[in-house]
């Protein structure tokens, strides 16, 4: 293989802002120019806050919200126009937030399953037994394909989620804040079964998250953003050792830590005026402010 | 019942289980189901349950003219000797047939404007709902009485009338929770797996529409049959000697107060089904907790 799996170049949205009559009075630039590139069975972190425009990141690579500048290409095919759906011809594919909201309530497990299969046009005699086999693939028992979404914990509709996405084999796997709404103790369950499903299946992830803990464990390399801009970028182990950006010492600094050894490694807590920065106290105008962190 | 899980677990209740459990602890709904299905087998085999089947059509009997309830005439005679009850059993029929034509087209239309115009937005949606909004700006009845002028007051035109105005408020319905449905999380992520415009309108939003449709097309059976009898009343829906509720109601009321039966009676049968219908619609909503309907 060669080449990256997905390569971003200069990618900026920016969102209207109406007045109470509908006007548009301003706009809010919720990407800034952002360029990342990842190889080929890598897992690239993602990490910011929310508001920090990394889901509007995802988005747009899943052509659910088109880019007001710049080019995303997927696996040397430039996808930056294409809708969602066909055109990506199933090389991406995405594991959303909440699992909740991203299975619909009235099909069943196994129906939501089968869409990728239908819209893909897998033989329809083999799909019950492929629903099977992505149903054991994810660890779930195969008669949870005749249930409906309300009867099964976050983690187990996280999972189903999971195999759906799979269902038709992605290059790339875009993880939107997969585990952020689930108990701690099942998010490290979900974490292991992507990376195992990741090695066996070949995938490349894009891993978005604002768990710094959690990024750390599972991307080799991860990319920090702030305000929609990249402010810091490059291998996990460097970032988070030696974190260049102020904004990245206040991401890790927040982390909670277990032990002795990691409060040692905690970076100090960079203030302004005394107080913590976060993006919606900053003003409408805020590169003054930005450039007073940098 | 086989458990994944070693931890034994109480028996699973299928969602059709549990709303036969919810819905026969709803008083509101079990008595509008009794009333409604009373009215429908009524109405089915009147020809075997009512004493005078012959009484439907012009039949003479000046010596039982004008008789009150009593063993043998159940809601008494009318002018020219004929069983009310009989033709009060038989008017049901053409009420129910009535609704079931109405609605048979304003649903299906309604339901695939408002998702289209829901789902698509854009100019379509502004079309298909101004349409709807100068189509709600006349009132049915109205409508069935132009329509009766301008062609021949019968059944057909009636019905056609009713249905031509009655499919926007079904539209309206889907178009707000189409709306609403359109940006979950649900219908992105069938967006991303793949999935046809066709399959996200009809097997992703409908199968969330079916509560709210259900609630308001029992409710507005209920409706229909009101506006029916009320064009019967002026004359303008079915013609004698057919016998209809309204057209019954209209003649006995030259007879009133003396001979109070040959109206009130035939007003109380259509009371009595419209009853059923909304309180049918009432429990239903009750039961499926819809919020947007009414």
């Amino acid at each position: 293989m060669s080449g990256p799996m997905l390569r971003i170049e200069n990618l900026t949205k920016t969102f209207p802002v109406r007045n109470a009559f509908g006007r548009i009075s301003g706009e809010v630039t919720a990407v800034d120019n952002v360029s990342f590139s990842i190889e080929p069975g890598r897992v690239y972190g993602l990490a910011g806050e929310s508001g920090s425009g990394k889901s509007t990141i995802a988005r747009m690579i899943m052509g659910l919200t088109r880019p007001t500048a710049g080019e995303i290409f997927l696996d040397g095919l430039n996808i930056t126009d294409a809708g969602s759906g066909r055109a990506r011809r199933g090389k991406v594919q995405m594991v959303f937030q909440n699992p909740g909201s991203s299975l619909n309530a009235r099909r069943t497990i196994g129906q939501s399953i089968a869409v990728p299969l239908e819209a893909h046009g897998h033989p329809r005699r083999d799909r019950a037994r492929r629903i099977d086999e992505l149903l054991e693939m994810v660890q779930l028992p195969a008669e949870f394909a005749e249930r409906y979404p309300h009867e099964l914990s976050g983690g187990q509709k996280q999972r189903v989620a999971i195999a759906r996405a799979l269902a038709m084999p992605p290059k790339l796997l875009v993880l939107d804040e997969p585990t952020s709404a689930l108990d701690v103790s099942v998010q490290a369950k979900v974490i292991d079964l992507l990376v195992d499903l990741g090695g066996r299946l070949n995938l490349t992830f894009l891993f978005i998250s604002h768990d710094l803990s959690l990024m750390r464990n599972f991307a080799q390399d991860v990319g920090v953003l702030y305000l929609g801009r990249m402010v810091e970028a490059g291998a996990t182990a460097e970032v988070f050792e030696k974190p260049r950006h102020d904004y990245t010492k206040l991401l890790l600094a927040s982390v909670p830590v277990m032990s002795a050894e990691e409060e040692a490694m905690r970076p100090a807590l960079p203030l302004v005026d005394g107080e913590l920065l976060t993006s919606d106290r900053l003003p409408a105008e805020s590169n003054t402010s930005f450039e007073r962190l940098e | 019942m086989t458990d994944a899980t070693s931890v034994p677990q109480p028996r699973r209740l299928s969602n059709a289980d549990q709303n036969w459990y919810r819905f026969t602890r709803n008083p509101t709904a079990l008595i509008g189901a009794g009333i409604v299905i009373l009215c429908i087998l009524a109405a089915i085999f009147a020809p075997f349950i009512t004493p005078y089947p012959e009484h439907v059509g012009a039949v003479v009997d000046f010596r039982s003219r004008h008789l009150p309830p009593s063993a043998d005439y159940w809601f008494g005679t009318d002018n020219v000797g004929r069983d009310i009850f009989s033709r009060t059993i038989f008017g049901m029929r053409i009420s129910l047939l009535l609704a079931v034509v109405v609605l048979g087209i304003a649903v299906p239309v309604g339901t695939i404007l408002g998702l289209v115009a829901g789902y698509f937005g854009g100019w379509v949606d502004i079309i298909i709902m101004r349409i709807t909004d100068i189509a709600l700006a006349i009132p049915a009845l109205v409508m069935a009485l132009a329509v009766a002028a301008v062609l021949s007051p019968d059944l057909i035109n009636a019905m056609l009338a009713i249905a031509g105005l009655w499919w926007t408020w079904h539209a309206r319905l889907i178009y707000a929770i189409t709306r609403q449905l359109r940006s979950q999380e649900f219908v992105e992520a069938a967006e991303t797996l793949g999935a046809g415009k066709m399959h996200i309108l009809f097997r992703e939003i409908l199968p969330n529409c079916v509560s709210a449709l259900a609630v308001k097309t029992s409710l507005d059976c209920g409706f229909v049959i009101i506006v029916g009898a009320s064009l019967s009343f002026l004359g303008l829906g079915i013609q004698p000697p057919t016998p209809d509720l309204g057209t019954m109601v209209a003649s006995g009321s030259d007879f009133l107060p003396d001979y109070w039966w040959e109206s009130v009676l035939p007003g109380c049968a259509i009371l009595f089904v419209a009853l059923g219908f909304i309180l049918l619609g009432d429990g239903l909503r009750d039961l499926f907790d819809v919020e947007e309907v009414r």
